[in-house]
Formats: C-alpha cells, sequence, structure tokens
C-alpha cells in the first residue's frame, strides 16, 4: 500500500541485534543451590562445604561480600520465575538474553562460592573441579552457544596444572580462567607454569575481575564502599597487567592471548602510555623485554568493553575505542548483573558497520577460535 | 490527548505498578502512597524495564555521616545500572536537564463518573462502586 511502510528496512535502521550476531564473552551462570555440585564434588569435600563453607582471605568478620547494592548484584528483572538466583535458569535466559540478543556464543564467567579465593587450596581445587564439570553438564551440554572455561586457582599451581591437563583432554573449553588477585602478582615467575601450558594448548587466558585475595584492592588500602570497591577493579587489572608485560610473561611465551574481562578499558591508554614512557627510561632495569610494552599490549592482551565509560562527550569515547584499538574489544555483556550492558545500546558513540562486526563478534571468533 | 481508562484502583496495589500498551506504547503506572503515576516503560540510559525498578526514597545527605530520606517511594531507581528518576516528572535525580523518563497525565475516577455522557437513551439502575486508573496519552 504505502511504499514507505513497505519499504525494506536499510541496515542502519534495524536493531542490532537482528543484523550481527553477537558473542558474548562474559555471561554469569549461577548454581541453583550448592547440591548441583553433589555429582561431581567428592563426599570428602561436599562434608567440608557444609562444615566450614568458603574459607575467604578478607580481613573484617562478618564480611561476606553480598549483597551489595543489589542482591546478588543482579539486575532486578533477573530473578527466574522459577525461583533460584539470577543466572541459575538456563530456560529463562535463553528468554532474557540469549534469544531476544541473538547471542551466537556466550563465555560463561563462574563466580560461584569464590571459587578462586579459598585459602584452603585442596578445596579450592575440588570445587573448582566440580564447577567445571558442572559448566558442562548443566549449561554447555543443554545450549551449545555456551562455552565453559577451565577455572583454576594458580596458587595451587600443581593442583591447576593437573586441571587443566584433565579438562583439555575433554576438549570442549575455549579459555583458562585465573583470578586477578592471587597470592603474588600475575607476572611471577611461579605462576609461569600455567601460562606455559595454556600457550602449548593454545587456549587464552581469561582473568575476570572480582573475587577475595590476601591483599587489598586498592593500593590505598581497604576501601570503605561499594562504589570504592567497584572502581578498584580497573586499578587491579591495571596493575597485572603491567606485571605480567613487565615481568615478561609475552616475551617468553610469544604465543599466549590473555584476555581481561569486566575491568572496563577506559583506564587502557594511560597506562600504557605510562609504561612506555618508564621502559624507555629505565630499560636497563628489564632487558629482558625486547620491545616496547605498547607493542606487547597490542599484541597479547584483548579487554571485554564492560562497564564501557561514558564520557558526557560521545566523541572521547570514540577517541577512547581507537586508542585502545577496535581490534583489542570483545563485547560482554555481564548478564545477569547490575551492570549489565545492552548491546543495542552500549555504546553511546558512532561505529561503523566494520567496527561493530569486529567488537561484537569477529575479534572474540578469532581469539576463541569459534 | 485522549484518555484511557488503564485499571482499577484496586488492582494496583501501594508499592505496586501495571504495565499497559496504549497506542502502541508501553506505560507502566505506578501506586504510591495513594496517588499514581504514568511513565514510559523504558530508561532512557539502555532500555531497562521500569515495571522491575525499585520504588526508593529520596537519600540525601547535607555533610558526610548525616542522612536523610524524603518522599518514600516516590524515587524509581533503574533496575539495571540504578539511575534514580521522580516518579512525578520522570526527571532524573542525578542529571534532570539531560535525563527524563516520558511522563503521563493520570486520573482516578469514580466508575459512576465514568459512566456519565451527554448521550442517554435509556436508564437502568447501575451500581459501580470501583475507582478506575486514567491515563492521558
Amino acid at each position: 500500500m504505502s511504499e514507505v511502510i513497505d519499504r525494506p528496512l536499510r541496515d542502519d535502521e534495524k536493531p542490532a541485534a537482528s543484523r550481527l550476531r553477537i558473542v558474548d564473552c562474559d555471561v554469569h551462570p549461577s548454581l541453583h543451590s550448592v547440591d548441583d555440585l553433589n555429582e561431581f564434588l567428592p563426599k570428602r569435600w561436599q562434608q567440608h562445604l557444609k562444615e566450614y563453607g568458603s574459607h575467604l582471605r578478607t580481613p573484617y568478620l562478618f564480611t561476606t561480600p553480598y549483597p551489595r547494592s543489589s542482591p546478588l548484584i543482579a539486575r532486578r528483572d533477573a530473578w527466574p520465575p522459577t525461583g533460584g538466583p539470577p543466572g541459575s535458569d538456563l530456560a529463562f535466559m535463553q528468554k532474557q538474553h540469549l534469544d531476544p540478543l541473538d547471542v551466537e556464543f556466550g563465555i560463561l564467567q563462574v563466580l560461584d562460592l569464590f571459587i578462586f579465593s579459598q585459602q584452603n587450596l585442596e578445596f579450592g581445587a575440588a570445587i573448582q573441579r566440580a564447577i567445571n564439570d558442572w559448566q558442562l553438564a548443566f549449561w554447555s551440554h543443554r545450549d551449545p552457544r555456551l562455552k565453559a572455561s577451565i577455572l583454576v586457582g594458580q596458587d595451587g599451581t600443581d593442583l591447576a596444572i593437573a586441571e587443566i591437563e584433565r579438562c583439555a583432554k575433554i576438549g570442549e573449553y575455549i579459555q583458562i580462567n585465573v583470578s586477578p588477585r592471587a597470592n603474588e602478582p600475575l607476572g611471577r615467575r611461579r605462576y609461569w607454569p600455567i601460562y606455559e601450558r595454556a600457550q602449548a594448548l593454545d587456549l587464552p587466558l581469561g582473568i575476570h575481575v572480582g573475587g577475595y585475595g590476601g591483599h587489598a584492592p586498592t593500593g590505598g588500602g581497604w576501601p570503605s564502599y561499594y562504589v570504592e570497591e567497584h572502581q578498584s577493579n580497573a586499578h587491579t587489572i591495571a596493575a597485572q597487567l603491567a606485571s605480567l608485560v613487565i615481568e615478561g610473561v609475552p616475551e617468553r611465551f610469544p604465543k599466549l592471548k590473555i584476555v581481561f574481562i569486566e575491568g572496563g578499558f577506559g583506564w587502557i591508554p594511560s597506562a600504557v602510555w605510562r609504561m612506555d614512557q618508564h621502559f624507555e627510561r629505565f630499560r636497563s632495569e628489564v632487558p629482558h623485554l625486547k620491545r616496547k610494552p605498547s607493542e606487547y599490549v597490542r599484541e597479547h592482551f584483548w579487554f571485554t568493553t564492560q562497564p564501557i565509560d561514558e564520557p558526557d562527550e560521545a566523541r572521547h569515547l570514540r577517541s577512547l575505542i581507537e586508542w585502545v584499538g577496535v581490534d583489542r574489544l570483545l563485547f560482554s555483556s555481564d548478564y545477569p548483573h547490575w551492570d549489565f550492558d545492552d548491546p543495542r545500546f552500549a555504546f553511546k558513540t558512532p561505529l561503523t558497520e566494520a567496527e561493530r562486526k569486529k567488537i561484537f563478534s569477529t575479534n572474540a571468533r578469532a581469539v576463541y577460535k569459534f | 490527548m485522549a484518555r484511557h481508562i488503564v485499571a482499577r484502583t484496586s488492582e494496583i496495589p501501594p508499592g505496586g505498578n501495571k504495565v499497559v500498551d496504549i497506542a502502541g506504547r508501553d506505560i507502566v503506572v505506578f501506586h504510591v502512597n495513594g496517588e499514581f503515576f504514568a511513565l514510559l516503560n523504558r530508561c532512557p540510559h539502555e532500555g531497562a524495564p521500569l515495571e522491575k525498578a525499585a520504588c526508593v526514597a529520596r537519600l540525601t545527605s547535607p555533610e558526610p555521616g548525616v542522612y536523610q530520606r524524603s518522599r518514600v517511594g516516590e524515587m524509581l531507581r533503574c533496575p539495571w545500572h540504578g539511575w534514580e528518576f521522580d516518579m512525578r516528572n520522570g526527571q532524573s535525580w542525578f542529571d534532570p536537564k539531560r535525563f527524563n523518563i516520558r511522563s503521563y497525565p493520570v486520573a482516578v475516577e469514580r466508575g459512576d463518573e465514568l459512566q456519565k455522557g451527554p448521550y442517554v437513551a435509556e436508564t437502568f439502575p447501575v451500581h459501580v462502586e470501583d475507582s478506575y486508573v486514567i491515563v492521558e496519552v
């Protein structure tokens, strides 16, 4: 009837989701209950979990990480109608997130039980192993879009290597996840066996922010407020980026790929500029580095997009993306957490179709080899 | 603007809300302390559904360590990123000049008043006890 109505939509008029299948590099599944792990957890550790629970390294009495502002740090609309915590119901996750946003692949990031932060390394290894099995049985095998990671605690390095080998034989995991808050900075030599295995298996190393390490999350000590703590995610990642680069991890493992997850990317330009500047002045201290830190960052590291910084002027975000590099960014939503980014509205700055495609899909496909 | 009867007052409990489709628009009607407010059901930031928002108080602090709550239940906190809006006019609390939610006039009228019209052909005894929420769009 009307030409206007019958005219097919131009590409730029369609919602992003319908013209671009996305890879979401940060989707959080949750245990419905810890009993979900029983089939994967030896009786001895089930008993331990029941009697002792988590033994974390937080310094204060009665500090539980939740709730902080939003219960289970989740979107208020993400509680499954069937009960259980946000992220624990696959059908609801499909209906609310995977289907409407056209998620082609979603990478699971498990935070339950503060898996990386356990003081008891053997208990930590037992629940890491159980969670690794649970990711396949409860998620990937029920929805092949959802990809699992091998979660290991790097302070029990020998236990971590054994778990990496066990999971690698299964062949379904797409990365190896370690904590951003280990006992020592991540570049230290004691963790190199993990990086060596990651390189040999050609699995990227995923580092998701958070957790409760033995150190204060900021260089200034323990923050009073959640707002402060949330800020510190970026500082922690920046410190770990410097540690990995300057201790020579990319130099030693030239094929290793490292993905920082949920650290945002606004802080990257100044951190890298400073590293380069100091490298010029103090290179005799670190003669094992053959190239400028920025070159290692641009070849070995990727960064997921959420939380996206939202400057008042859109062009500043645009400049930031250009400085960091369109090839370095992997879209992530952080579903179902309170600071979730909707891929249709997250980037409040113009991106070309080619740039969108890279950030929302092809960069991740190249890193994870989908 | 047309007037749309969207609910009986008893349908929306205090602190609750109802989502209605009016002329293709997703509108959410809140009941706060006996008053009703209608807003577009979409956060201007990233599009979160406001029907899942928390109805909170305005929290202010004249100085560190001193806290004051006011207008209990009248502030809307987005279910995703916690942006706060004034339910009465849809203005954001943190940046009212740049961000607001579209709001619509709301009236509450008794059912028997709604029955009245200029054209009455035949009368029957009608007993209407409910009140109705009316949104103008």
